[in-house]
């Protein structure tokens, strides 16, 4: 299966650290995955190990239908790798820095030249596209890296944290870019820490912690994973926040949450938008004054949170027994 | 942004490799030329560093010159002509020798910048990376020796004070000279490759030099000292090419000894430069890829 990516028990250790503990990934042809997970994770190394930087101490991995270990070289022909800090050369402008990237994939001069002013021009770097990238800002750096990675187009592409850093334009420009470049058939892996991120981009999502894959699914399976919809509720003045809080308990089916300094309260509810108008009807009727009231589904934040927070008590409680 | 543009396919004939792997001689050399261009065009945007690559031989020349220049002798003369035309093909040597720093320095930076990654995950050439640099600072080393020799004319130092010599066999001792830089560098950039930041890279890739370039003929005659050191110093390489530069160029204080390389110089200085281009190449190569797969 040209094109798709496919990790088997990936283990890689630095030391102590268990930074891969038995990966296991499969990327279909022409498909996204995001891949989510808490600092430390362990989706770098996951990264480095396919695109051939790091040997994996264990497992085996297929890029583009060839084998990463048995044969590197022919893997480096048909990826594109935008790391997690930029790899441009400081003291080249950002047009040389292009140019060389499309001539080390064996580019021809004029087609290097060629694709690097085009690349330039779709990421709005053409005015300082000769400039040194040493005084690009950390964007622009940012955008340029992701461009070299772009320079021959390859079937595969790995991106670790492509939007970090980017202001919130440049964020929906690069997300066109991405989606553009699916739907012209590349596979990609993505990580990020933005969820809404995944949720945009990915069709399927794993979620790394601890060297491990501990969920995997579409955005939406994940979400319907950690519960159900739930009611919010921002009263308009904190004394109002122990008598909301007896009638959303009363509407509830489970625990109720509460933030004081914003006068938040939240609990998981099945019945939908007509429960909601109950609970809306019951708390006028009390005179209780809301500012914010609606009917939330939980994100992707939610996902993430509940599923790392469980995977690290999980972990202490076996330490602890141990 | 209307993302990615129709002419976008326009780098789709150069998307098919050259060659297909990462070998071939032609493919290695057009990498490593492709990478020596970049670290050239660095040096044009840093010239500081070319600069002070400069001023420390000519400080070197003019130091030894005017603070040595009375007092040490060369052979049985004490004129001070005499010991500036030995002494320069020392400071030859030792500038070549000490470009050895830049690249291990050069190549520590690029190793602990992400840039390195980016070359790892490129279809290039194995030595690439390496091979560019040195070949950069092959280009760097041949500036300085120019700039050193206008110098050295200046204060001057001239050939064919002690013996004959010729056009052809001046420039063969710079060749020799070129060669034996362009070894050292191989020193360097394995230096480069072990350490773990740019600093050691500058510090580790100098200060073994102190020793290689003063335990040899370069500044003082090896006869006067004790006889185990004299023989570190009669096959050390550096004092090969020194010697080979002597003899080339016809200046004064040749070393007269039994040991092979003082006896063979020019074939020593060739036979010591391949053998180090060979092993360090080798080691760097290796060590350059040990962390990738
Ligand atoms: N070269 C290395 N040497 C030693 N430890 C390393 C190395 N690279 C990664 N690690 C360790 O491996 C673990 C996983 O790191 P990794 O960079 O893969 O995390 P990550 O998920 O990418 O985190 P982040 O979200 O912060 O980028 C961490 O504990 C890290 O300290
Ligand atoms: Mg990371």
């Amino acid at each position: 299966m040209p094109g798709a990516i496919r990790a088997e028990g990936l283990v890689k250790t630095f030391g102590d650290v268990r930074a891969l503990d038995g990966v296991d990934l499969d990327v279909p042809e022409g498909t996204v995955l995001g891949l989510l997970g808490p600092n430390g994770a362990g989706k770098t190394t996951a990264v480095r190990c396919l695109t051939t930087l790091l040997r994996p101490d264990a497992g085996n991995a297929v890029v583009a239908g060839i084998d990463v270990l048995e044969d590197p070289d022919a893997v480096r022909h048909s990826i594109g790798l935008s790391g997690q800090f930029a790899a441009v050369d400081e003291y080249l402008t950002g047009r040389e820095n292009l140019v060389m990237v499309g001539r080390l994939y064996q580019m021809g001069r004029r087609d290097a030249k060629a694709r690097a002013a085009e690349l330039l021009e779709q990421f709005h770097l053409t005015d300082a596209a000769d400039r040194i990238t040493k005084n690009y800002s950390g964007g622009m750096r940012r955008r340029l890296d992701l461009a070299a990675a772009l320079v021959v187009r390859p079937p595969v592409m790995f991106m670790d944290e492509p939007t970090t850093g980017l202001d919130p334009r440049n964020r929906l420009q690069l997300w066109d870019v991405i989606k553009d470049l699916v739907s012209g058939g590349t596979t990609l892996l993505l990580t990020t820490q933005y969820l809404e991120e995944a949720d945009h981009l990915a069709h399927d999502i794993a979620v790394v912690d601890h060297g491990r894959v501990i969920a995997r699914g579409t955005s939406d399976e994940l979400k319907a994973r950690t519960g159900g919809e739930r009611v919010e509720v921002i009263v308009r003045a904190r004394e109002l926040m122990p008598q909301a809080a007896a009638v959303l308990t009363r509407f509830g089916v489970g625990e109720l949450a509460t933030e004081d300094h914003t006068r938040r309260l939240t609990v998981p509810v099945s019945g939908g938008p007509k429960l909601l108008a109950e609970v809306i009807r019951e708390l006028d009727s009390r005179g209780i004054e809301l500012d914010d009231v609606g009917l939330r589904r939980p994100t992707l934040d939610d996902v993430f949170l509940s599923l790392t927070g469980h995977m690290a008590e999980a972990t202490a409680a076996e330490e602890g027994s141990a | 942004m209307s993302v990615v543009t129709e002419a976008g396919t326009g780098g789709g004939e150069g998307r098919r490799p050259v060659t297909g792997r990462g070998g071939g001689v032609r493919q290695s050399w057009r990498d490593s030329l492709i990478v020596a261009r970049r670290n050239l065009i660095r040096m044009t945007r840093i010239p500081e560093i070319v600069l002070f690559g400069l001023i420390q031989p000519v400080m070197f020349v003019v130091l030894f010159t005017y603070v040595f220049g009375g007092s040490l002798k060369v052979g049985g003369s004490t004129s001070a002509a005499d010991y500036r035309n030995f002494l320069m093909a020392g400071i030859f040597a030792q500038t070549v020798t000490f470009a050895t720093a830049g690249a291990g320095a050069g190549i520590a930076e690029d190793m602990h910048k992400g840039l390195i990654d980016r070359f790892r995950a490129l279809p290039m050439a194995r030595g690439a990376v390496l091979t560019g640099r040195t070949l950069a600072d092959l280009v760097q080393t041949a500036l300085t020796v120019i700039v050193l020799a206008a110098v050295a004319l200046l204060l001057g130092w001239r050939v064919g004070t002690d013996g004959d010599t010729d056009a052809f066999r001046v420039a063969a001792g710079f060749g020799l000279l070129m060669l034996c830089g362009y070894a050292f560098t191989w020193i360097g950039a394995l230096i480069g490759l072990s350490v773990r930041s740019p600093e050691a890279a500058t510090n580790g890739g100098l200060i073994w030099l102190f020793p290689v370039t003063f335990i040899s003929n370069a500044f003082v005659d090896p006869s006067n000292m004790t006889p185990w050191l004299r023989h570190i110093a009669e096959w050390n390489p550096f004092s090969a090419i020194v010697q080979a530069c002597r003899v080339l160029w016809a200046n004064p204080g040749q070393s007269v000894s039994d040991a092979w390389p003082m006896r063979h110089p020019v074939w020593a200085s060739l036979v010591y430069s391949v053998a180090i281009i060979v092993i360090f190449r080798t080691l760097s190569v290796r060590k350059y890829r040990s962390a990738t797969v």
